[in-house]
C-alpha cells in the first residue's frame, strides 16, 4: 500500500499511523495538519545507521554509576574515574564517557534514547558472525542471507530494480558510504543499496572528476571507462543534483573525523531533497583488546578517541540538521556487533562480550534511558557477561513500526517473528486528542487563542499530581508547564510565550485517570 | 511483494531487453568522452620486435594469456611460469594448436522443434537442410562455438578463430544455413595459424561467403561487385582514407570472380564456366597494370589464383593483415613509431614466410614491444573477453553431466548476454566486422557506453550473487570459495586482495585502495587481518554452513567491489 493511500483509510486502522509523531486522527479536517501529512508523505523519514565496527565497550560508554564498586573490581585498569563521568539529566545513576560531551548535550536536550543491554539469546562472540546476525536480524543459530533493512526496502519498493528509478522513487533506496556492500541492505533478490565507496568518490561525482590515471595507453582507456562509469551509474545524477541544492551549514563539524565526513554527505543529500530513506555509515577501531585507555589517564586513549569522534560527529550532524531544517525527519541509530567483557584484561583492554547499549538520536525519541543499568557481579570473572535486557530486534521493530510507520504485520514479516517495539520513539497515545478519551472539561481551551505574548487556561484537578506539557506540531516536547500537586477543583495557569516560535502547539494534561489535550496557536 | 525466486528474478532482469538501447551516435555520454582523434601524448613503448629478455613472471604470463586466450586462468599462468619454462617456450605452447577438429555442433533442439533426420545429441552439420529447424540450428551453432571458447585449452586457437571471423565477417542469420557457417568456422580452425593466402582463397569460394556477399549470383551478364570490392577493401589491401586501388580494380576483380556457385549437397563452392566472363581483366597502375588473361572452360577457375597472386604481390596486403593483428593483440593506435618498428618488419616477415601467419604472431608475442609495461592493460575487453574471460578466470562450473540440450541452453544464454553487450557471436554488424577493430578514432572504446557498461555491472552482480539457470534447473554462478582456493595463500587477506587484483584487473591499484577493499570487504571493517585468517581457517577445518557462509559473504563482497572497478574492463 502506498503511503498516500494509507492516509485515506478509516480512523480505526489509522491509529497506528502517525505523522511526525502525531496520530492521524488528530489531523482530521485541519488544513495545516493535512499539509503536514502531505509533506511527510512526500519527503518521508530517514534512518541513519551508524555501525561501530569491532565491538564497542558499552560499559565505558554508558556508565552505570551505581555499580562503581563492582566495576572497580572488574576493570580497575581501564575504569573511568567516577568524577569524570558526564552526568545526564533525569538520572543520577547513569552517565556518559567524558569524551562524549556532544551526545551529553543532545541527551539533555531530549534528543537521545539509550536502550541498555541490547543483544540476543546465545550471543555470538565472532566479529563476522555477530555482524552478520545484526545485519540480517537472525537468531544466533540461524543463517539468513538478506538484511533487515533490505527486507524493509523490499516491502516498500517491490520488484526493485525493475522499473526503478521512477517518478515516485527517483532516488537510491539506500546509500552506503564506505567500501563493501553491506549485507544489511541485501534484499531477497538484490542489494537495495547504492555504495559510495569513499568520501572522495562522492565529491568526484558532484565535480565530474575521476581519479587521474597514468599517461599511458592503459591509463587513457581507464580514464575513458571511469567517465562512462561515473556518468552511467543510475543514481549519480540525482546525487549530484541533490548536492547542488544544499550545503552543510553547521560550523561544528570536526576535521579529520571520518564519521563526520560521512554524515556531512548524508546531511547534504537529505537537505538536497533525496527521498532515500536509509543511509549506512560506519567507523571502525572498536576492537579494543589492548591499550583501550591511557595507562595514566583513563579518560583518554584509543576508546576515548573513538567515542569523541562518534560524539562530535553526531552532535555536529544534528546541529546541521536543525539548521538545514531536516531534523524533524531524521533518526540515527548506533549499533556494534557486540559489547565487550565486563572484566578487563591485563593489557588495558577488553575482550569480546555480549550486550551493549544502542543509542537512537532524533527529535522524536522518548528522551531518556530504556531499561536499567547492567548489574555487575561483585567478583566478576572472564565468564561474566552483561545480561540482555532487550532483544535487538525489538529495537528494529520500533524503527520499522514507530519511525517508518509500517503496519505491525509487515514489521513482523520483515523481522520474521513478532517483536514488540520498544518505546524508543514517541508513541501516539502520548499526545492523543481529548475528544475520544478524556473529559473536555478537564482542560479548557486557552484564551486568547491564537496568542502573541501570553495566554491562560483553566483545568479541573481530581487532586494529586497534574502534569501539563506543551508539544510542537512535530510532537516534540517543548516545555513542561507544570508537574505538581493540585488540590481537587478548578485552577488557572498563565503561560508566557518565551522562545516559542509561531505555529501550532498541543497542550497535554494528565491527572490520575484524566487525560486531555488542547491545541493552541502562537502568532507573531 | 510476492516471493520471486531470486535467481529467476535476476535472470529476467539480466536478459530483459526492456532497457532501451541508445544508438551510439545518440549516446551523449559516450560521445562526450570517446576519442575525438587518435590519443595523443601518451607514453607508448618504442620497443621493437627484438625478443623480450626481461623477467618472466606471472605478470607477463597473465598479460600473454589475456591477449591470446579469453581471460587468464590461473592454472594456465602456473603452467606458463613453471620452473624452467621461458617466455619463448610459453608462447610456443600457445601457438601449438590442436589439429583435431572438435565435436561438431549437435541437435540440442529436438524437444522444441523435432529434426526429421537427426536425433537429439547427434550432429546436424551433414544432415539435409530443413526449413523447420533452420532457426534452431543457428543457435545450436552459435552456442556450440561459445562453448568451445569456454572450454578452450592452453592455446591461441579460439582467439584466432574469432580473429578470422571478425576479419572475414559473415552473419549466420544472413547466410541462412548454419551448416554453411559451420563449414567456414571449421576452415578457420584448420587454418587458424596457417597461410593467409590460403585463407583468402578458401573464404572466396566458401559457400557462406558466396551467399553473404552475393558471389553465387555473380554472373557474366551483369557482374556483382560486392565481393570483388571487399576482397580488396577489407580482406587484403585495406582502404585507408584514399583507396590506393580504384573502381576499375573492383570491376575487374568482380569479373574474375564470375561463375562461382554453391553445390547444394556438398555445400562447397564450385566453378560454373558458363557464368564466367572470359575476356581479359585489366587492373590499374596500383597493380602494375596487370592483365589477368581471360580463360575459358574449367580453367576459368584459375583466374582467381592469378588475381590472388597479383594482390599478394602488394606489400600493402601484408601490411594490412599485420595491422589487423596488431589491433587485435596489442593496441589500436598505430602511430609512425609502431608502423616503423612493428608493422613494417612484421609485414616483411610475413612475406618472407610466404604469408604464413604463425611466424609473424610468434615474433609479435615474443617481442620486447609486446611485454613493455606500456603495452599492458590497454585492451578494452570485448564482450567475449569479459564474459568468457569471467567464466574462465573464476572457473565457473557448467556441469559436464548435463544433457546436451541443457548445456547448449546455458551456452546460448551466455551468448545472449554477449549480444546485449553488442557482440553477438556469429553475427557481426556487417562485413567489416566489429567497429572496435576498425572504427577510427573510437576503436575499443565502442564497447563501453551507456548501454553496455551498466549491463556489464549487472551481469557481474548476477554471476556473483544469484547466478542463472536459463531454465535448466542448474544454477550457474561464481563459487567464491572455489575461486579463492586458486589463490596461493588465501588465508592472508593482503595476498588474496593482491592476487585477485593481479588476475582480475587490467591495471593494478594503489596500496590505499587495496587496503580499503580488504578492510571494507574481507575484514568487515575490522582492523586486524587475523579475523579473516581465522574465518577462512574455520571454514576449512570446520566447514559448517555458518562458517562457510561467513567467508562466502565476504568474498562476494570483495568480488563485487573489484569487478565494479573500471579496471575490470581492461586487459
Amino acid at each position: 500500500m502506498k503511503r498516500r493511500d494509507f492516509l485515506k483509510v478509516t480512523p480505526a486502522a489509522s491509529l497506528a499511523f502517525m505523522i511526525n509523531g502525531l496520530p492521524i486522527s488528530t489531523y482530521a479536517q485541519h488544513p495545516l495538519l493535512e499539509m503536514l501529512a502531505k509533506q511527510t508523505a512526500e519527503t518521508g523519514r530517514v534512518l541513519i545507521l551508524i555501525q561501530l565496527n569491532g565491538g564497542n565497550d558499552g560499559l565505558n560508554m554508558v556508565i552505570p554509576i551505581d555499580q562503581y564498586s563492582a566495576l572497580s573490581n572488574a576493570r580497575s585498569n581501564i575504569l573511568i574515574p567516577q568524577s569524570s563521568v558526564l552526568p545526564l539529566t533525569g538520572t543520577a545513576d547513569t552517565g556518559l564517557h567524558p569524551a562524549m560531551s556532544g551526545i551529553q548535550s543532545l541527551f539533555n536536550d531530549g534528543w537521545v534514547n539509550i536502550a541498555q543491554s541490547v543483544s540476543y539469546p546465545n550471543p555470538n562472540f565472532s566479529h563476522f558472525r555477530a555482524t552478520d546476525i545484526w545485519f540480517s536480524g537472525s537468531d544466533s543459530n540461524q543463517y539468513i542471507d538478506s538484511g533487515w533493512l533490505g527486507r524493509y526496502l523490499d516491502n516498500k519498493y517491490p520488484n526493485f530494480p525493475t522499473g526503478y528509478p521512477n517518478t515516485t522513487m527517483p532516488d537510491p533506496l539506500a546509500i552506503q558510504i564506505g567500501s563493501g556492500v553491506s549485507t544489511v541492505l541485501q534484499g531477497s533478490n538484490v542489494s537495495l543499496g547504492m555504495a559510495i565507496s569513499n568520501i572522495n568518490s562522492f565529491y568526484d561525482i558532484i565535480n565530474n572528476y575521476v581519479d587521474p590515471a597514468p599517461p599511458t595507453p592503459a591509463g587513457h582507456e581507464l580514464t575513458f571507462i571511469r567517465y562512462i562509469a561515473q556518468q552511467t551509474e543510475t543514481y549519480n545524477k540525482v546525487i549530484k543534483d541533490a548536492a547542488s541544492k544544499a550545503n552543510n551549514i553547521s560550523t561544528l563539524y570536526p576535521t579529520g573525523n571520518t564519521l563526520a565526513d560521512q554524515l556531512k554527505i548524508v546531511a547534504r543529500l537529505i537537505a538536497g531533497g533525496l527521498k532515500t530513506p536509509i543511509y549506512v555509515v560506519s567507523m571502525g577501531g572498536f576492537d579494543t583488546h589492548s591499550a583501550q585507555v591511557d595507562t595514566t589517564d583513563h579518560t583518554i586513549g584509543a576508546h576515548a578517541t573513538l567515542l569523541k569522534k562518534l560524539s562530535d560527529a553526531v552532535y555536529a550532524f544534528f546541529d546541521d540538521a536543525k539548521k538545514l531544517e531536516i531534523s524533524s525527519r531524521v533518526a540515527a541509530m548506533t549499533f556494534s556487533e557486540f559489547g565487550r567483557r565486563i572484566i578487563s584484561n591485563a593489557s588495558e583492554g577488553t575482550d569480546h562480550g555480549s550486550a551493549a547499549p544502542v543509542m537512537v538520536f532524533s527529535s522524536q525519541v522518548n528522551p531518556g534511558i530504556l531499561g536499567t543499568n547492567p548489574v555487575i557481579p561483585t567478583n566478576a570473572t572472564a565468564n561474566d557477561n552483561i545480561k540482555m535486557q532487550f532483544d535487538y530486534r525489538t529495537i528494529y521493530s520500533a524503527v520499522l513500526a514507530d519511525w517508518f510507520q509500517l503496519p505491525q504485520a509487515d514489521v513482523d514479516n520483515i523481522l520474521m517473528n513478532p517483536y514488540t517495539p520498544q518505546p524508543i520513539f514517541r508513541h501516539p497515545v502520548d499526545i492523543e486528542n481529548t475528544s475520544e478519551h478524556g473529559n473536555e472539561e478537564v482542560l479548557k481551551q486557552n484564551f486568547p487563542n491564537p496568542f502573541i505574548n501570553s495566554t491562560s487556561f483553566g483545568f479541573n484537578s481530581d487532586g494529586g499530581i497534574v502534569s501539563i506539557e506543551l508539544f510542537d506540531a512535530q510532537g516534540r516536547r517543548v516545555r513542561t508547564i507544570t508537574n505538581e500537586q493540585y488540590s481537587k477543583g478548578y485552577h488557572e495557569i498563565t503561560i508566557e510565550r518565551g522562545s516559542l516560535s509561531a505555529g501550532i502547539y498541543f497542550c497535554k494534561m494528565v491527572n490520575g485517570k484524566n487525560k486531555s489535550t488542547r491545541q493552541m496557536t502562537v502568532i507573531n | 511483494m510476492g516471493k520471486v525466486n531470486r535467481r529467476t528474478f535476476l535472470e529476467e532482469v539480466a536478459a530483459s531487453k526492456d532497457a532501451k538501447t541508445i544508438p551510439l551516435a545518440e549516446d551523449a555520454v559516450y560521445q562526450q568522452y570517446v576519442n575525438k582523434s587518435r590519443p595523443k601524448g601518451l607514453n607508448k613503448t618504442t620497443g621493437t620486435l627484438n625478443q623480450y629478455t626481461g623477467p618472466w613472471t606471472e605478470t607477463e604470463a597473465i598479460h600473454l594469456l589475456r591477449r591470446t586466450t579469453f581471460g587468464a586462468r590461473y592454472a594456465n599462468v602456473q603452467t606458463l611460469t613453471a620452473p624452467g619454462t621461458s617466455m619463448s617456450q610459453a608462447v610456443d605452447m600457445l601457438l601449438n594448436i590442436s589439429t583435431t577438429a572438435p565435436t561438431p555442433p549437435l541437435n540440442n533442439y529436438q524437444a522444441v522443434v523435432p529434426d526429421p533426420t537427426i536425433p537429439l545429441g547427434q550432429t546436424w552439420v551433414n544432415a539435409p537442410y530443413d526449413s523447420n529447424t533452420v532457426g534452431q540450428r543457428y543457435y545450436s551453432f552459435k552456442s556450440w562455438w561459445l562453448g568451445l571458447m569456454l572450454n578452450q585449452d592452453l592455446s591461441i586457437l579460439e582467439k584466432m578463430v574469432f580473429f578470422w571471423h571478425n576479419h572475414f565477417a559473415t552473419e549466420v542469420l544472413t547466410v541462412g544455413d548454419a551448416r554453411k557457417s559451420y563449414k567456414l568456422n571449421a576452415m578457420f580452425r584448420a587454418n587458424a595459424l596457417g597461410n593467409f593466402k590460403t585463407l583468402v582463397k578458401n573464404v572466396t569460394i566458401d559457400s557462406s561467403m558466396l551467399v553473404y556477399l552475393n558471389g553465387y549470383l555473380n554472373t557474366s551478364t551483369a557482374p556483382d561487385e560486392n565481393y570483388g570490392r571487399e576482397l580488396q577493401e577489407l580482406f587484403c589491401i585495406g582502404k585507408g582514407f584514399t583507396p590506393i586501388y580504384n573502381e576499375d580494380d573492383v570491376k575487374a576483380a568482380a569479373k574474375v570472380l564470375t561463375g562461382w556457385r554453391i553445390n547444394g549437397t556438398t555445400l562447397n563452392g564450385y566453378f560454373d564456366s558458363t557464368k564466367h566472363v572470359t575476356t581479359n581483366k585489366l587492373f590499374s597502375s596500383y597493380y602494375g597494370n596487370t592483365v589477368i588473361a581471360g580463360k575459358t572452360g574449367a580453367n576459368g577457375a584459375t583466374e582467381l589464383d592469378d588475381m590472388l597472386n597479383m594482390i599478394f604481390n602488394q606489400q600493402d596486403c601484408a601490411l594490412h593483415i599485420c595491422r589487423k593483428l596488431y589491433r587485435f593483440f596489442v593496441y589500436y593506435d598505430i602511430d609512425s613509431t609502431v608502423e616503423a618498428n612493428i608493422i613494417a618488419p612484421l609485414a616483411s616477415l610475413l612475406i618472407g614466410n610466404g604469408y604464413n601467419i604463425k611466424p609473424v604472431l610468434s615474433a609479435l608475442l615474443k617481442s620486447e614491444h609486446f611485454y613493455d609495461l606500456n603495452s599492458e592493460g590497454c585492451f578494452i575487453r570485448t564482450p567475449l573477453d569479459f564474459l568468457v574471460g569471467t567464466f574462465r578466470t573464476f572457473e565457473i562450473d557448467i556441469p559436464t553431466s548435463l544433457p546436451v540440450d541443457k548445456t547448449y541452453t546455458i551456452w546460448n544464454y551466455i551468448r545472449s548476454l554477449g549480444a546485449n553487450l553488442a557482440l553477438d557471436l556469429g553475427d557481426p554488424p556487417n562485413v567489416a566486422g566489429w567497429p572496435s577493430y576498425y572504427q577510427e578514432p573510437d576503436y575499443y572504446e565502442t564497447w563501453i557506453n551507456s548501454n553496455t557498461l551498466p549491463r556489464r555491472m549487472q551481469y557481474m552482480d548476477m554471476l556473483i550473487n544469484s547466478g542463472f539457470t536459463a531454465g535448466t534447473g542448474t544454477t550457474i554462478k561464481i563459487d567464491p570459495i572455489k575461486y579463492a582456493k586458486l589463490c596461493p595463500n588465501v588465508a592472508d587477506p593482503n595476498i588474496l586482495v593482491d592476487w585477485s587484483i593481479d588476475i582480475l584487473l587490467g591495471i593494478g591499484l594503489a596500496q590505499g585502495t587495496k587496503d580499503s577493499i580488504k578492510t571494507g570487504t574481507l575484514l568487515s571493517g575490522q582492523s586486524s587481518d587475523y579475523y579473516w585468517t581465522q574465518a577462512w581457517t574455520n571454514s576449512i577445518s570446520n566447514p559448517t554452513t555458518t562458517n562457510i557462509n561467513i567467508v562466502k559473504t565476504r568474498l562476494n563482497s570483495m568480488l563485487v567491489e573489484i569487478t565494479r572497478l573500471a579496471e575490470y574492463h581492461l586487459c
